[in-house]
């Protein structure tokens, strides 16, 4: 089976001027495409040719984990972004975030504050607990909750390529554009669903 | 004890049109000088107050590791690279890197490909290991080896941050400006000091 890279939810141009048409040619049209290009060669021949991406997630480790994982978290990181985006959630989500972490403003100074503070490449994400809670989580490299059998609700990209064109070291900045930009939307959908 | 940022051992501009002076504005004057002062913040009232950068180097953890281990890699790097460099290296270091690796061209082509395969952020090292031998070896984000009594002779940065602005995602063409920029007379005198 031949992995292809999954279309972008919107234009290239649709993220301006949080995020530059150039960040998503290269991020989408570079990384992402590398990413499933590398997996599509790393798995012919092996017993991962056939498996679901999450399975090849769940059972394989080096490269093949890498890029497997790397292709499922850019997907995902794509539907957490809108040009619609910003704002606060509603509803069950919503609820979720203020027993967490009492308002929604101390929620988003923490995430803000482990994005910023993660060390090396990696990814922020919001997930859902036990009992309708939700945590904060940070990982490395390619490196993601579903390995450890979390409900992912949103996630922000930290590799430098992610924010480097458009705000160079800056991460704060590149932390403003995704509060711009954050899909509620779908994040309170993955929590409904999960 | 204050850590101050050490003196780039060149003009900014000087590595054009190989890298930037813009890169190196962000790399050293941005990234190095940002470890440079979070170290600073960071050992105020701890064991490591007046320790040397290596000593904290080799006994430090998290956060207090991550900075003066970055700090030291980029004093390191920027020495490894020069505007009159490249070619190859002569006399007892050429023939140890013969020995170790059959001949200078295969060592260049399997240190290249480590770089390129050091996946998320990283530093890729030529090392002096404690029997002699040469070795290449991969560390991930501000791993050394200073911590595991090996002797740095050279070191290329693979974070994105090192060729993001010049080369963008294509980090192999960033590699092929190392090799002309390497500075050999640097490595060769760390060779010759253990």
């Amino acid at each position: 089976m031949n992995y292809e890279l999954p279309s972008l939810p919107y234009e290239m141009n649709a993220l301006e001027p949080h995020i530059s048409a150039e960040t998503l040619e290269y991020h989408y049209g570079k990384h992402h495409r590398k990413y499933v290009n590398t997996l599509n060669e790393l798995i012919a021949g092996s017993e991962f040719e056939d498996m679901p991406l999450e399975s090849i997630i769940q059972k394989a480790n080096g490269p093949i984990f890498n890029n497997a994982a790397q292709v499922w978290n850019h997907a995902f990181y794509w539907n957490c972004l809108s040009p619609k985006g910003g704002g606060e959630p509603v509803g069950k989500l919503a609820e979720a975030i203020e027993n967490s972490y009492r308002s929604f403003h101390q929620f988003k100074e923490e995430f803000t504050k482990q994005a910023t503070a993660l060390f090396g490449a990696g990814w922020v994400w919001l997930v859902k607990g036990m009992d309708e809670t939700v945590a904060i989580e940070q990982t490395k490299d390619g490196d993601n909750p579903l390995t450890r059998g979390r409900i992912v609700l949103l996630t922000c990209d930290m590799w430098e390529h992610a924010y480097y064109i458009d705000y160079r070291n800056d991460k704060g900045r590149y932390l403003d554009a995704f509060w711009n930009l954050v899909n509620w939307d779908i994040a309170a959908s993955n929590f409904d669903r999960g | 004890m204050e850590h101050k940022l050490p003196p780039l051992p060149y003009d900014k501009s000087a590595l054009e049109p190989k890298i930037s002076a813009e890169t190196l504005e962000f790399h050293y004057g941005k990234h190095h000088a940002t470890y440079v002062n979070n170290l600073n913040k960071l050992i105020p009232g701890t064991e490591f107050e007046n320790m040397s950068l290596e000593d904290i180097v080799r006994n430090a953890s998290g956060g207090i590791f991550n900075n003066a281990a970055q700090v030291w890699n980029h004093t390191f790097y920027w020495h490894c690279l020069t505007p009159q460099g490249g070619g190859q290296p002569e006399s007892a270091l050429g023939e140890a890197i013969t020995s170790a690796f059959g001949s200078f061209s295969n060592f260049k082509e399997k240190f290249s490909t480590s770089a390129a395969t050091n996946f998320g952020s990283g530093w890729t090292w030529l090392v002096k290991n404690s029997d002699g031998r040469l070795e290449i070896v991969n560390t991930s984000n501000a791993g050394t080896p200073l911590t595991e009594s090996k002797t740095a002779l050279l070191t290329i940065d693979v974070w994105e941050h090192a060729y993001y602005i010049d080369y963008r995602n294509a980090r192999p063409k960033y590699i092929e400006a190392f090799w002309e920029l390497v500075n050999w007379s640097h490595a060769a005198k760390q060779f010759a000091a253990t």
